[in-house]
């Protein structure tokens, strides 16, 4: 009864028509309402014509439904020059009978009115263009133009109204567009008549840097956020990125991996990181980030999985010739498609723009580990706050899919490592400290683990030398002077030994001392009772004489009394 | 009332004319869709201007959408019915049942006699 209940009611959810279009369908939760009409308002430049375009282009190549677009403000050249710029091909489209455009020109200098009329005409052209190509999809961009055109509202009013009806019987799933108003939706109120779906765009510059955002106001029907999603509109079309992820619901892996260097993974209980948890690497300038990052992307290699290096700081060959310096190369593990090393400097575009296209760009290569180098560059493109939001956002979608992330952190010089990082360091599951330690004229590396959640780790200071052959840590010297590095460690390590070889004499001899003397008193006891040996006999013999003296002496009695014939 | 019909009158009518008024012709198309009462009024409306102010020099092409909805998009009909002066350039468009005759004759450019 039940289950039947439920079948009734999942036959009665909205049909939806996936617009195809990356990140779309997931906020909407599978795109447009199929044979219905939504609405996309937003200002000047946000991008509604592209929404629209694409909408139609993804019907046609990826869901076989050929689409109508209806122009009234960009004719059918700029639409097409506007549209290459995004890679698609609308000429290939039409000429394929999967496309047809139609341009509406309307100007009211050209036009007088006089008496009744309709917009028989506009239907007439929709109808042809539909049953031209047997469209499933159209795009009207932008209607609104008919009231700048047309003076008599009121029967546009009531012809627009007549449009909508007459779009919805023939199961068109459409996309009208408009201009944002200043206190409505659209100017001319064209959500009175779209009452599905309302989807705004907007596009801000707050500090110099722009930013493109979508909200989808109303859905009805269906169950949608109402956040804003950052959106992008690049060479590879319109994306917007899903905040799917902000439940906090991935699963936590289990398995643990290595972090390329053996004795780091001891540290790390032994086993090293966890899969699919966030690794912070902090530390100043010079103090072995990169180093700890390349290890650890050549580990994620040598298991044979995908990495992906963004450097924000230096360009590939660069990463790849100074890793050659320790011992790692990485350009065979490039050759092989497991290694994508993209050097950029973030300051190009804005953040958001920036970590959509990192975001993207992982989601393409699907990598299992991805390297930010470091990713304290974000922060010059943004406030702290927004680079936090924004990494939070980007970890817990890689988090989601169990790519192992590392973040080097550059600190700078004059602060604390663990004060400066607070911004993003909660989000670290594991956080390494990089330093550098200054004593006797010399710098030395050291590491330590700040955090590591769910494994017992290491609370120790290790040296971290880079070697020739790679990264190696070793135990540092820690005595009444403090933590001993480099020459120091040495020296003092030279010290000790001096000093435990002293002693090892001084064992030595103690116990030879002891020997001689278990020998003296062995030799004393041997005498003593070969001595008492002696004594003891004398005293037996002594002991034999008496008692035959006292024998003989009973004996003389006895025989006395039987002589006397005693009675007894 | 049959469009088909006058159009060819019309069409014959105007070639006459043509050589009797040193070639200024106003070639004229009204479009419609469907013989809808609308469309019947702007037609009859149409006919008593031309007959009153352009008598023998004009040529009325009346175009139905609903047989032919591709001549749509060329001269950019949105809206029914719609009269085109094609000639004499440059093209003017009037919208509506063209009941308003002093619209009508402003928006052709006619000078009044």
């Amino acid at each position: 009864m039940q289950q039947g209940k439920q079948r009734a009611y999942e036959e009665l959810r909205l049909e939806k028509s996936p617009t195809g279009i990356r990140g779309f369908d997931e906020i909407t939760q599978g795109g447009l309402p199929r044979g219905r009409t939504a609405l996309v308002t937003g200002g000047p430049g946000t991008g509604k014509t592209m929404l629209a375009m694409e909408f139609l282009v993804k019907g046609a190549t990826e869901f076989g439904e050929p689409g109508v677009f209806v122009s009234f403000e960009e004719t059918q050249d700029e639409l097409i020059a506007n549209s290459a710029s995004l890679g698609f091909s609308l000429p290939d489209l039409c000429d394929s009978n999967r496309m047809y455009m139609d341009y509406v020109r309307v100007e009211r200098s050209e036009i007088e009115e006089t008496g009744e009329y309709d917009l028989e005409g506009l239907f007439v052209r929709l109808s042809h263009a539909i049953n031209t190509v047997g469209a499933k999809r159209l795009v009207l961009d932008t209607i609104e133009t008919l009231f700048s055109g047309l003076s008599n509202a009121s029967i546009l009013r009531a012809e627009l109204r007549r449009l909508f009806r007459w779009l919805k019987d023939k199961g068109m799933t459409t996309i009208v567009t408009g201009e944002r108003g200043a206190n409505s939706l659209t100017r001319e109120g064209l959500e009175e008549y779209v009452s599905d779906c309302v989807i705004l765009l907007d596009h801000r510059v707050t500090e110099q840097v722009s930013t493109r955002r979508l909200r989808v106001v109303k859905y009805r029907g269906t169950e949608h956020g109402t956040n804003e999603y950052p959106f992008l509109i690049s060479e590879r079309g319109f994306m917007v990125l899903p905040i799917t992820s902000m439940k906090l619901d991935y699963a936590a892996a289990e398995e643990r991996i290595s972090s390329g260097i053996p004795r780091l993974d001891a540290m790390l209980g032994g086993k090293g990181f966890y899969r699919g948890s966030l690794v912070l690497v902090s530390g100043t300038a010079g103090t072995g980030k990169t180093s700890t990052a390349a290890a650890f992307a050549d580990a994620a290699c040598r298991r044979g999985e995908r990495c992906m290096y963004f450097a924000f700081e230096e360009s590939a060959q660069q990463v790849i010739r100074n890793m050659r310096s320790i011992g790692l190369d990485l350009s065979r593990w490039v050759k092989k498609g497991l290694l994508k090393i993209v050097g950029q400097r973030p300051t190009v575009h804005g953040l958001e723009h920036h970590l959509m296209t990192l975001q993207f760009m992982i989601d393409d290569y699907d990598p299992a580990a991805v390297v930010v180098d470091p990713v304290t560059n974000l922060t010059q493109v943004g406030t702290i706050t927004d680079v936090r939001a924004t990494l939070a956002r980007l970890v817990d979608h890689l988090k989601g899919r169990k790519v192992t992330i590392l973040f080097t952190s550059l600190t700078p010089g004059s602060a604390d490592a663990e004060m400066t990082d607070v911004g993003i360091s909660s989000l670290a599951d594991t956080w390494l400290k990089l330093q550098n330690l200054e004593s006797g004229g010399e710098r030395n590396r050291a590491i330590t683990i700040l955090k590591s959640r769910g494994m017992a780790h290491s609370n120790q200071v290790r040296e971290f030398l880079l070697t020739g052959e790679g990264i190696d840590l070793v135990d540092v010297y820690v005595g009444p002077e403090g933590v001993l590095t480099g020459s120091a460690r040495v020296s003092r390590e030279a010290d000790e030994k001096a000093r435990e070889a002293a002693l090892r004499l001084e064992i030595d001899r103690l116990e030879a001392d002891r020997r001689k003397r278990r020998a003296l008193l062995e030799e004393q006891i041997a005498r003593l009772r070969s001595e008492f040996e002696g004594e003891e006999k004398e005293l037996e013999g002594r002991i034999h004489l008496e008692t035959l003296k006292m024998e003989t002496m009973f004996q003389k009695r006895k025989e006395m009394g039987i002589s006397r014939k005693a009675d007894t | 009332m049959d469009f088909i019909d006058r159009r060819e009158n019309r069409e014959e009518s105007g070639d006459r004319m043509k050589d009797e008024n040193n070639g200024e012709v106003w070639e004229l198309r009204l479009y419609v869709a469907g013989q809808t009462p609308k469309s019947i009024q702007a037609f009859a409306n149409l006919k008593r201007i031309c007959e009153e102010y352009l008598a023998g020099k004009y040529r009325i092409e009346v175009v139905d959408l609903m047989e032919n909805p591709q001549l749509a998009q060329g001269d950019q009909i949105l809206a029914v019915p719609t009269l085109v002066r094609k000639l004499p350039p440059p093209i003017k468009k009037i919208i509506g049942d063209l009941s308003n005759t002093e619209r009508v004759l402003v928006g052709l450019d006619v000078r009044q006699v």
